[in-house]
């Protein structure tokens, strides 16, 4: 008896998708499918569009993160036309984008991922949303989590000139300088953000490793990869959000290499299956070999996680001690490497200690006095040709290339985008999830649905970004088939 | 006094970014009187409720639905559909939903081309050419992808729409309006406007709301931004020579982008009484361009490199034009007709 597991929908995820688990004659798990179910074909449709509309235009592939889309675009344009934007300019974007990161890692940890991380695997039904992680942490902390929010938004505004889908950043700069007195309203935010941020790693301290039984789920052996990690590092190392070299460790530890933006096609590549929308990216010197772990295995695993595990440590003081702390309890040393953190739910940790690294690098950003220039645009003077800019979106490197001809229009677009990175990895995931929980056709645990949607959450993953083309629900179903393909049972969690 | 009947609320997202349920999100605090007013019965960016629920519910039996994204697959098909049944007033929530937004520039290419595109591209690896298949059957797995429309196509063309509330996205302020008149409806203390109006926006464009000084200008070109010295802060953008689609697009964003010193790119789509955005651009373009010789006209339009873009960036899914003018994507809107009807 062949057995298939549907589960519909997907829920507090960002996108589209949808899993199928086939059972073999023994009623164990023979292969896991997560499909992504469409495709919007913005590398098609932007071509023939000016290249300064491509920050505006791709904005549109993600309205969790449009602010990612919108300086990798505008970084791309840059380097269309081979300008460096004014050093105030790169500050303004900086600033915009550590505010983004803030609100976007609190949004997930406390309203998608909140729900598993801080009431756990066990809380009821009913209680499983922000409203009854409010409840956990008391009703302060949940207003004060829309605060967050909100003065995030409020800095993307005055920066970006809008909170959904910035308007500003254009090849060579931006349309907008800051005035004293915003820059004055944002400092007040950034010292806000700054508490905010520490008060959540207490918190994860506290709920978190303080309580066994969400400990063991979140740092459980269930959710353990072993793969390559990559993310962009500064010229010391350390995790970079908008500008740098891509790092690549392996499993082991040992460096692989480290590219800059525009070499990314001689080291990823992208592998395609008929029954998705989406590719799987992979290191191209280790090649594509299916989705298993391990040093032969050129899957690998960005966010932040990854970024952590590609670093040597974080720019800023109390960040870097954050980053310390974090590897001197769940790694070791073997041989001599620093070994990375190999198990997923350490996301949930990785993203806190980035939320404290953006908050501290606002106060550093807005006690610089060029904050204020109005010395924001550069004008270009060469003939544009071709361009790639890379930033750290909160899920993973994300890679925009375009190619223009003399006019700056666009004629020709690539895309790889965070979330797709981890296809792969979170493909395996679900599977290793699966085949944990499953046994001759008996689901071991009730909470299957659950444990796999946290395998899930865990890499905050956003399909609506990863395919530049879906559209928004998450629909997860599990549907058991037997062996002949016949559904035998599709399992919703009610 | 006896507490109110809450009214039951759905939020839906089809073929879209995600950025209008981040903005409904935004009400922040708002949210939690919203939630004394109205159960949420149906949002899945942030709760768990099926679409089997939904399946359950009687007709007409959710008050308010903000339908957010294009209909761009079989299964948007399906839940605007399911959705329209179930709902007593249905709106057309943000740019996709009401006019296609700028993934209907989609239209302007084939289908095939659209996954040829993404499946050849210059950093994938597929010598055997693979395409996602609708049905994939391997070792007895079959699996099924939901197939994609031949073209994007508006909420307003498959089903019929009670409201439209423009914006990419709806600003947050526009929405509390939107969501605080529906309530009132319900209980009896407001009346809604006809069926089909616009909520949530102005009835005149944005350049009536933009700050920017204006002087009845004759402009010699059009100018693209990176080619321009820093612009003059108060100054009309489109008098600085930025193509600024202020003039044809409705207000109601409070001209955010041009404050910020970006031209209007024409999210709020079109104004009070006008059928078709692109139109309606153009004829203001023409109106304020300097060019009495053919010479002239050609030298102005040099400064609008992609004319289709510039005046139909979030409309053209929703215009009278719908889809490029070749033979395929004709034959295209001609196939999806027929499968709407079915």
């Amino acid at each position: 008896m062949t057995t298939r597991l549907t589960i519909d929908p997907i829920t507090r995820l960002e996108g589209h998708g949808k899993i199928e688990i086939f059972l073999d004659a023994n009623g164990d798990v023979d292969r896991t499918y997560f499909q992504i179910p469409e495709l919007r074909g913005f590398e098609a449709f932007c071509v023939g569009r000016p290249v300064e509309e491509m920050p505006s235009l791709t904005s549109r592939i993600c309205g969790v993160c449009p602010e990612a889309h919108h300086l990798a675009a505008a970084k791309a344009a840059d380097a269309v036309y081979g300008v460096t934007p004014p050093r105030p300019a790169l500050m303004l974007r900086e600033l915009m984008y550590d505010a983004f990161y803030v609100t976007d890692h609190t949004t997930h940890f406390y309203a998608l991922s909140g729900p598993d991380v801080i009431l756990g695997p066990d809380a009821p039904v009913a209680e499983r949303n922000i409203l009854g992680v409010i409840h956990k942490v008391g009703g302060e902390l949940g207003g004060r989590v829309i605060d967050t929010r909100r003065a995030g938004h409020r800095v993307i505004e005055i920066i970006g000139g809008r909170r959904v889908h910035p308007c500003t950043a254009v090849p060579g700069g931006m349309t907008k300088s800051l005035s004293v007195a915003e820059r004055d309203e944002i400092a007040q935010i950034a010292t806000q953000m700054l508490d905010f941020a520490s008060l959540s790693l207490e918190i994860f301290d506290q709920i978190v490793t303080g309580n066994p039984a969400t400990r063991d789920l979140v740092l459980s052996d269930l959710f353990r990869h072993e793969t390559y990690y990559a993310g962009l590092v500064d010229e010391s190392g350390k995790v970079a959000f908008l500008d740098g070299r891509i790092n690549v460790v392996a499993p082991d530890g040992e460096a692989l290499g480290t590219y800059a933006p525009a070499e990314y096609r001689d080291w990823i590549a992208e592998h395609v299956e008929p029954w998705t929308y989406l590719k799987f990216p992979y290191l191209k010197q280790i090649g594509w070999k299916g989705f298993v772990d391990g040093k032969d295995s050129g899957v690998y695993c960005v966010g932040p996680l990854g970024r952590l595990n590609a670093a040597t440590g974080m720019a800023t003081p109390r960040a870097h001690e954050a980053y310390e702390r974090y590897f001197a309890t769940l790694s070791s040393i073997v041989d001599g490497r620093r070994q990375p953190v190999h198990l997923r739910g350490a996301s949930h940790w990785a993203r806190l200690i980035e939320m404290l690294y953006a908050a501290e690098r606002m106060i550093e950003l807005v006690n610089d006095e060029e904050i204020t220039s109005t010395d924001v645009r550069a004008v270009p003077t060469a003939t544009p040709t071709e361009g790639v800019g890379t930033v750290e979106a909160p899920r993973g490197t994300l890679t925009h290339h375009y190619w223009t001809d003399d006019r700056g229009i666009v004629t020709r677009v690539n895309l790889i985008v965070g979330t797709t990175n981890n296809y792969a990895p979170i493909t395996m995931s679900i599977d290793r999830a699966a085949r944990g929980l499953i046994h001759h056709g008996v689901v071991v645990d009730n909470g299957l649905l659950d444990r796999i949607e946290m395998a899930f959450r865990a890499y905050d993953p956003c399909f609506g970004c990863a395919t530049h083309s879906l559209p928004g629900q998450m629909p997860l179903e599990v549907t058991l088939r037997g062996s002949d393909g016949a559904t035998i049972d599709v399992i919703r969690r009610d | 006094m006896t507490p109110i009947a809450k009214h039951r609320f759905a939020m839906y997202w089809a073929s879209s970014c995600g950025g209008c349920d981040i903005s409904v999100i935004n009400l922040g605090e708002a949210i939690l009187d919203f939630a004394e007013h109205f159960d949420i019965v149906f949002w899945p960016a942030l709760m768990d409720a099926k679409y089997a629920d939904v399946e359950a519910m009687d007709d007409g039996s959710i008050d308010l639905t903000l339908f957010s994204g294009s209909i761009r697959t079989t299964e948007n098909v399906r839940l605007a559909r399911l959705l329209r049944q179930k709902s007593a007033v249905l709106v057309a929530f943000g740019s996709c939903a009401t006019e296609g937004c700028i993934p209907g520039l989609a239209n302007l290419t084939a289908t095939d081309d659209l996954i040829a595109t993404a499946f050849e591209g210059p950093s994938t690896d597929n010598p055997e050419h693979i395409r996602p298949k609708p049905n994939w059957a391997s070792n007895g797995f079959e699996l099924e992808l939901p197939a994609l429309l031949p073209i994007v196509n508006t909420l307003d063309q498959v089903v019929e729409v009670d409201y439209r509330v423009p914006g990419c996205p709806p600003e947050t302020e526009r929405i509390a309006e939107v969501v605080a008149l529906v309530g009132a409806a319900l209980d009896g203390k407001a009346t809604l406007p006809p069926r089909g109006s616009v909520l949530g926006a102005g009835h005149s464009t944005v350049c009536d709301e933009c700050r920017r000084e204006r002087n009845v200008k004759r402009l010699e070109r059009f100018s693209r931004i990176q080619a321009l010295p820093p612009l003059q802060p108060d100054l009309c953008l489109l008098e600085q020579g930025l193509p600024c689609n202020g003039p044809a697009t409705r207000d109601g964003c409070g001209a955010k982008c041009p404050s910020a010193g970006a031209p209007c790119i024409g999210c709020y789509g079109a104004a009070d009484g006008v059928t078709d955005y692109g139109a309606r651009l153009l004829s203001a373009f023409a109106s304020v361009v300097d060019a009495n010789e053919a010479d002239d006209i050609d030298r102005i339009l040099d400064g609008l490199p992609d004319p289709v873009g510039q005046f139909y960036r979030f409309s053209l899914a929703g215009s009278l034009l719908r889809a490029a003018r070749t033979p395929r994507q004709q034959a295209a809107l001609a196939g999806v007709a027929r499968e709407v009807a079915q």
